[in-house]
């Protein structure tokens, strides 16, 4: 069993054998590395983390929104090793409008309910994602709750 | 004595009616009356026969589940399929295991197309969570999967000790191991309780709950609530253990293997528990890889893989214990998986014990921890940082950490990005059961309707975990 030590210097050696050009930004933040790339290049880094280097488990999809910034929602992927109990965060930036990235659905059967929440809760749509359905709120929802111009207490909040 | 003691049960239930009996009451009058032999020779005779024995049954022509293996296109419209019946399983059906509503399309009892629904249970606990300090945040986790409610608070605190750059002191962290595994055992024994009882085997619930129950009221002791414990807190525990609390714990630890034959003798070779639950819901390893699998789901297709062993937190490097992985994949083996988890988590509290520390229950930093209640009466510092605590909350550095855990259900996952301030900017809870539920339609199309009963009884969901 590696120690996080070890962990952190192999995948620093992932990050390293990643084409240059599809790593925008890197860093280490409390023993994790994580990874900004280009969105266009997403679906191949990807494939390459899964087939390459044997993170073979996605273990979690998710967003955030940056509201003022331009673009505003960074996608965030968690990818794992199990051979080398190695964590790595992917990130990209959605972009256009409506906002969109890539969807991991041809690599991993699980991308397509962790991107259907993506979906439901912050309006990102993931081009080639073959049931793109709202799914936790009702399909008729207004508006996308996890976003930060989406007040907390509801749409129809009055205070009266 | 009661009727139910005078009839062979077995014939009466399983035969359909000879010509010769004209009613049920009269086969029961017939057998009372000890004229059962003419009109049983009669069946035998006439090719009705249930069985060369009394009370057992007798293999039929073709085996009960070939049906099961039949391939019915998914493609071809509904209208080609007249026969087709859409059924909807839930939300309201005891065996969804809450409020899941399944939409099933049958041919005969065939399962074709499988569409699960979620999130009536969704409580938008990541929109709360940002509206909230770190604090304020600890009793939502409980709520997230309100079977193992210390489990999610592990998680969560987990993840936000990280950020800080915190470690807890031994004591506390040996008592988390205690309470976490004591919640997987609870976790568990509700699983195989209702998981046991939608395939019609009635007993294991009253037993598993009879032990659930005493584990129930170790987390009352300790902590005053019972589903809610909230007890593990950022930087610590809530307080120490009570008095003879680890006593309790010891004598449930040495009873508790011994409880667990009474389950084995109950299921692990009774035939009609093993024809339900053999070969039904088999996962590869790839299969398994592909869907993002994990806990016991995973390890029953044979992947060794648990995050206590992998990524050791709260010092699980120190502890002796087996990681259980099945090797067919189905049913059964995840049966037997979270068996094993059992008696395993069971081990781990009792080594816990033995080497559980003095000492504090909590980090001494006054950013983090409450100050003693005495000192807040009667010292002015004491009584402005608690104040300090509660008004403004824990400052959190900058920066975003993922923390998984290993949660009775799987890989429990919490991704918090900290601004700065005593408010998470975006808290991301990544369950269980949300992600092992997506397997379900997979495994259940081509097979029988009763089969998925069992797969989403085998996944071990809670719908709180599904939706949060």
């Amino acid at each position: 069993m590696s120690r996080p030590g070890e962990t952190r210097l192999w995948v620093e050696e992932v990050l390293e054998g990643l084409p240059a050009d599809a790593v925008l930004e890197r860093g280490v933040f409390r023993d994790q590395w994580w990874a900004v790339v280009p969105r266009d290049r997403l679906l191949e880094v990807m494939k390459e983390l899964r087939d390459r280097w044997g993170f073979r488990y996605l273990s979690d999809v998710t967003a955030v929104d940056y509201l003022p910034k331009r673009p505003r929602f960074q996608l965030v992927y968690h990818v794992w090793c199990h051979e080398k109990s190695a964590l790595l965060r992917v990130k990209t930036w959605a972009e256009g409008d409506p906002p969109g990235v890539p969807s991991l659905t041809p690599l991993w059967s699980a991308a397509g309910w962790l991107e259907r929440e993506v979906y439901d809760l912050f309006g990102i749509h993931f081009q080639g994602h073959p049931d793109l359905r709202r799914i936790l709120l009702p399909p008729d929802w207004e508006g996308h709750p996890l976003r930060k111009d989406y007040p907390t207490e509801g749409p129809d909040w009055d205070l009266d | 004595m009661g009727r139910g003691g005078v009839y062979p049960r077995p014939l009466i239930t399983r035969c359909k009616r000879h010509p010769k009996e004209k009613s049920l009451s009269q086969v029961k009058e017939n057998r009372t009356r000890g004229e059962i032999r003419p009109v049983l020779a009669q069946r035998y005779a006439d090719g009705w026969g249930v069985g060369a024995k009394r009370g057992r049954l007798q293999p039929s022509a073709s085996p009960p589940f070939a049906a099961t293996r039949r391939q019915v296109s998914v493609e071809k419209p509904m209208s080609q399929y007249p026969e087709r019946l859409i059924l909807n399983v839930g939300p309201q059906h005891p065996s969804t295991h809450g409020v899941l509503r399944v939409v099933v399309e049958l041919e005969g009892e065939v399962v074709v197309r499988c569409t699960p629904d979620i999130g009536y249970l969704h409580r938008g606990i990541e929109k709360l969570m940002e509206a909230r300090t770190y604090q304020q945040c600890l009793p939502l986790t409980d709520r997230i999967d309100y079977l193992a409610g210390s489990a999610n608070n592990l998680g969560f605190v987990l993840a936000v000790e990280k950020l800080l750059g915190v470690e807890v002191p031994p004591r506390a962290r040996y008592i988390r191991v205690i309470i976490a595994e004591m919640t997987r055992i609870a976790s568990h024994l509700f699983w195989l309780g209702t998981h046991a009882h939608d395939l019609g085997a009635m007993t294991p619930l009253f037993y598993a709950f009879r032990e659930r129950e005493q584990l129930m009221d170790l987390f009352e002791a300790v902590a005053g609530g019972r589903l809610f414990p909230c007890y593990f807190r950022i930087g610590g525990l809530a307080r120490d253990l009570p008095d003879g609390w680890t006593t309790e714990v010891r004598e449930f630890c040495r009873t508790f293997p011994d409880k667990m034959k009474d389950y084995e003798t109950l299921l692990t070779r009774n035939p009609i528990w093993i024809r339900r639950t053999r070969d039904v819901g088999v996962l590869t390893v790839d299969e398994v890889l592909d869907y993002g699998l994990s806990g016991p789901v995973a390890r029953g297709s044979g992947i060794a893989w648990d995050v206590r062993r992998a990524d050791p937190y709260c010092g699980y490097e120190e502890f002796d214990f087996v990681v259980p992985v099945g090797q067919n994949g189905d049913t059964y083996d995840r049966y037997l998986v979270r068996l094993e988890e059992m008696r395993q988590s069971c081990r781990i509290i009792e080594q816990a014990l033995d080497r559980l520390p003095e000492g504090d229950i909590a980090v001494d930093d006054p950013t983090i921890t409450y100050p003693k209640k005495t000192d807040v009466y009667t010292r002015i510092e004491s009584l402005i940082q608690h104040f300090l605590l509660v008004e403004e909350g824990i400052r959190v550095p900058e920066g975003e950490v993922f923390h998984h855990t290993e949660a009775p259900k799987g890989e429990l996952a919490f991704f918090i990005v900290s601004d700065g301030t005593s408010r998470p900017f975006r808290v991301r809870a990544r369950t269980p059961s949300f992600v092992n539920l997506q397997v379900l339609s997979k495994l259940a199309e081509g097979r029988l309707l009763a089969d998925l009963i069992a797969l989403i009884g085998t996944i071990d969901i809670v719908l709180a975990d599904v939706d949060r």
